[in-house]
């Protein structure tokens, strides 16, 4: 049977994007951004902890780092939970060295499972961001508008409880959203969101209730990603790590400022392996002069104080 | 279906008329940059769902969107900067979606050639005249905005139908690059008029590269590094072609533009090798080998 003659017909072909949540422009067309202290690139560095329920069903769709094998898996579970426990940890401990301030996205489930752990993120000065329920509960289209704003509104009051923080930016499960999740997380006080990987600049998304602001994550160089996904070794990735710091700092210098974000997930680079290569690319990386190291909600506040957004 | 493509017949490489490129190069190098636009909620088609996460698969369509927001100003200026312009693997929606990425491409002197319309409309389940739809959608988009006639194909995600190649020569399209059996353009067995393939390359594609194999950055500057100095030692004998196709939303990434950057600085600093474009090596061998090489394959099928 032939093709419907629609699939033919293009109603979205018009200048800019085939739908209305941002506006195009390009990154190398947009008025210089200047950091605090004439820093050239905001360092950005977000582990997450995650958690992955024993029953997850993995539906409509399994977000990275699930749980694959027969129940009870507990060869997956327990490795994941291992980043709540120790991994994330030993990557404060990294961080609080080098004075870096950081955000950590967190599942909203770990603030009631796991409260010890959260207010020692808190009282190490951590952002905390909001990463949905759990990794089971992934933001999809099946969902009603309704099932999906009680899951962002219960997972934002057990953070914001739990932290005392205002938790303004939000990390969606598997980076997955349906077509109302950037509308119902600005109706829910948050003001940036890191799903969307087609920038390396922050930039305004419309929403029903005013702006939210999509903040610069850099998938392709995420750890898990690498690591995980493309089987690259420890020192490719920080190889990579580099290679990219270097090319945002020196473009900086022509085209204005650039967020160098720097992906975590307690469960990987919490390895003790694992976190000398974390310790090697912040040491390059704060061995520049020109970088300052901020949390998710700093750097959108230096943007937004310049744009016109 | 039939078990073989009968588009081409056989001629081993070592008993070929010799090619020789313009100048006496050794070898043609031409860079296929694939300008996409993957559609937000694209129509499903019944042989290929467009994204692996029920719509809208936000975090995919992101990740192909950097290439027009970011990626292709590096890959643009990298290519610049080795002074080598690119043959644009087009999907024809993006003039009107991102004229001003077009435009820069002009300017340069870049060429255009089609992709289909979006990359997220396959010809799976076309009749020959929905597919001539495209074709004619195609030629008129490209010459609208660029005033270029358009002269080579690639299918829109590599989606073909038995027929396609004799529907680009029926519009006198010069080349086809989804065939991948040789080094050197070949004739294309079509019903009318004269088609030639093209060589474009999985191995040298940065999604394949990336996307398929999980290659490294650096690993993929070694790589077109290696393949470029085995073909343009084997230009002793005779001309092939060297096709890097890229895509933006990849080579473009902070961490891997640089390796790009300097296999094409490896490759514009030898003498002898032509810099071309799609067209300008397909009007070449059309004067200058299609006859001979067409008589030889015949002579080898008698």
């Amino acid at each position: 049977m032939p093709l419907p003659d629609d699939y033919l017909i293009y109603p979205a072909r018009r200048h800019g994007m085939d739908h209305d949540r941002y506006s195009w422009s390009h990154l190398f067309d947009r008025k210089p951004i200047v950091w605090p202290n004439g820093a050239r690139i905001a360092l950005w560095v977000m582990p997450a902890v995650q958690w992955f329920p024993l029953d997850m069903t993995g539906k409509p769709f399994r977000a990275p780092g699930s749980l694959t094998m027969p129940f009870p898996d507990f060869r997956h579970y327990t490795n994941r939970d291992y980043g709540n426990r120790v991994g994330i940890y030993r990557i404060l401990e990294v961080l609080q060295e080098r004075n870096i301030p950081a955000s950590v996205a967190v599942n909203g489930i770990l603030a009631e499972r796991y409260p010890l752990m959260l207010a020692d993120l808190v009282s190490a000065g951590m952002e905390i961001v909001g990463h949905g329920l759990d990794m089971e509960h992934v933001h999809h289209s099946g969902l009603s508008r309704e099932e999906e704003s009680h899951l962002v509104g219960h997972t934002l009051r057990l953070l914001r409880e739990a932290s005392g923080q205002p938790v303004t930016g939000w990390l969606s499960p598997g980076r997955a959203q349906s077509y109302a999740t950037p509308d119902i997380l600005a109706e829910h006080g948050i003001a940036y969101a890191c799903d969307w990987a087609n920038d390396d600049m922050p930039y305004a998304m419309k929403t029903e209730s005013g702006p939210i602001f999509a903040m610069p994550n850099a998938y392709e160089t995420d750890d898990r990603t690498v690591l995980m996904d493309f089987h690259h070794p420890e020192d490719s990735w920080v190889q990579q790590l580099k290679d990219r710091f270097d090319v945002l700092y020196r473009e900086a210098e022509q085209y204005g400022g650039r967020v160098m974000s720097i992906p975590l997930h307690a469960w990987v680079s919490g390895v003790p392996y694992r976190v000398s290569y974390v310790r090697e690319a912040l040491d390059y990386i704060l061995g520049h002069d020109a970088v300052w190291p901020a949390t998710g909600a700093q750097i959108l506040a230096a943007f937004r104080e310049q744009s016109d957004a | 279906m039939s078990s073989d493509p009968g588009l081409y017949g056989f001629i081993p490489y070592n008993r070929r008329p010799k090619i020789t490129w313009p100048n006496g190069a050794k070898i043609a190098v031409w860079v296929a940059p694939n300008v996409e636009y993957y559609e937000y909620a694209p129509p499903p088609n019944p042989q290929r769902v467009p994204w692996s996460r029920p719509l809208p698969d936000v975090l995919a369509y992101s990740q192909r969107d950097y290439g027009n927001r970011a990626g292709w100003w590096r890959m643009m200026e990298a290519m610049d900067n080795a002074g080598i312009r690119g043959s644009v693997s087009l999907n024809v929606a993006l003039c009107e979606h991102h004229p001003e990425i077009i435009e820069a491409c002009a300017k340069r002197g870049w060429e255009f050639y089609s992709h289909g319309i979006y990359n997220t409309r396959y010809t799976y389940g076309m009749s020959p005249d929905q597919e001539r739809a495209i074709i004619e959608d195609s030629i008129e988009t490209i010459r609208k905005w660029t005033g270029q006639a358009l002269a080579g194909w690639l299918a829109p995600a590599l989606s073909n139908n038995p027929w396609t190649m004799d529907l680009l020569a029926e519009y006198g399209l010069l080349y086809t690059c989804d065939l991948f059996h040789d080094d050197q353009p070949m004739p294309v067995n079509v019903k009318s008029g004269r088609l030639i393939s093209m060589p474009y390359s999985l191995e040298m594609n940065d999604v394949i590269v990336y996307n398929s194999n999980l290659s490294s950055p650096r690993h993929y500057g070694e790589i077109i590094k290696r393949q470029f100095d085995q073909l343009y030692a084997e230009g002793e004998r005779s001309g092939t072609v060297m096709c890097i196709p890229l895509h933006p939303y990849l080579v473009g990434q902070p961490h891997r533009i640089e390796p790009f950057a300097e296999a094409l600085q490896h490759i514009a600093k030898h003498d002898d090798v032509w810099l071309a474009t799609g067209r300008e090596i397909a009007e070449h061998y059309y004067a200058h080998s299609y006859d001979r090489m067409a008589a030889d394959i015949a002579a080898l099928q008698a």
